[in-house]
């Protein structure tokens, strides 16, 4: 009763980051009861774990959706290099006017993963903490 | 619909080579897990079953049952074994997690009775997955396993 299978490969990254939760759009007072603590004006850090998945079919040569030799150089550059020990409020462009939850998080590290040429990317998913994690998918 | 998750681990040893390609490409394509004694993982395996419990038991399968479909059809092929040689299904297959996970798959598929199976996911460590699931309508084609060689990917 099988049908065509679907496999899709799932590798986890870490970096670690500060933030604040804080909308110019929103008065002190509003920010403070919208984001809690996470307003604080200093900032805080996580260590993110970012799990990327990709899909595809499986090269019969290689037994391989996505050679990993080629996802992780890909993933280190375009994001881990880019996140990692900074500060994402001041240090990543696209976070100048767009509040950096790991909700917008999520779409960005999906934008930048997106033309990974060996498989199709289909989920980025977000540890914040190990108690929250968030997820992207087109 | 209600989903059921089971997991079993199972150890074993493998390596990737592909007579097909030189010493220099296994190499390359391949890395240290080309290593010709090979190497090995505790592999995690979570296979998961769809459906509606049944109103007289509450369950949509009986999970004693389910492990012991798991045991013999995964932990008594694989466990303590070398990929490569020791078990059959994987036969002419890269021993990857992606064809684990697919093989898997076609180990229990038959073999469940109640619901259906829903996913296959096999850790080869605690950072690297493989899924195999039913392509859905939706999905794009052309992604089964089974997909003709188009040659190795830079």
């Amino acid at each position: 009763m099988s049908g065509p299978l679907k496999i899709s490969l799932t590798r986890r990254y870490r970096f670690s980051a500060s933030h604040r939760l804080h909308s110019r759009l929103f008065s002190e007072e509003q920010n403070w009861e919208l984001y809690g603590k996470c307003a604080n004006p200093l900032g805080h850090g996580h260590n993110y774990v970012v799990e990327v998945t990709v899909a595809g079919p499986v090269e019969p040569a290689t037994g391989m959706v996505a050679n990993l030799g080629d996802l992780d150089p890909f993933v280190e550059r375009e994001v881990i290099e880019a996140f990692d020990h900074k500060y994402l409020n001041e240090e990543i462009a696209e976070f100048g006017d767009v509040v950096p939850t790991t909700e917008n998080l999520c779409r960005e590290i999906y934008r930048r993963l997106k033309p990974f040429p060996a498989a199709r990317l289909e989920r980025v998913r977000i540890e914040e903490t190990s108690n929250n994690s968030f997820e992207f998918a087109e | 619909m209600i989903r059921v998750t089971r997991k079993v681990e199972f150890s074993a040893a493998h390596f990737y080579h592909n007579p097909n390609f030189s010493a220099e490409e296994n190499h390359r394509i391949f890395g240290k897990c080309n290593n010709p004694h090979g190497h090995g993982h505790n592999y995690s395996v979570e296979v998961t079953v769809a459906g509606e419990p049944d109103p007289s038991t509450g369950m949509v399968l009986n999970l004693k049952e389910l492990k012991e479909i798991l045991d013999r059809e995964i932990c008594e092929r694989m466990d303590h074994r070398h990929l490569n040689y020791e078990v059959p299904e994987l036969a002419g297959q890269i021993p990857t997690c992606e064809n684990l996970a697919a093989t898997i798959w076609r180990l229990l598929d038959p073999k469940i009775t109640h619901g259906r199976l829903d996913r296959v996911r096999v850790y080869e460590s605690p950072e690297i997955f493989a899924d195999c699931t039913m392509e859905s309508n939706g999905d794009a084609p052309g992604s089964a396993p089974s997909a003709g060689s188009k040659g190795v990917r830079a």
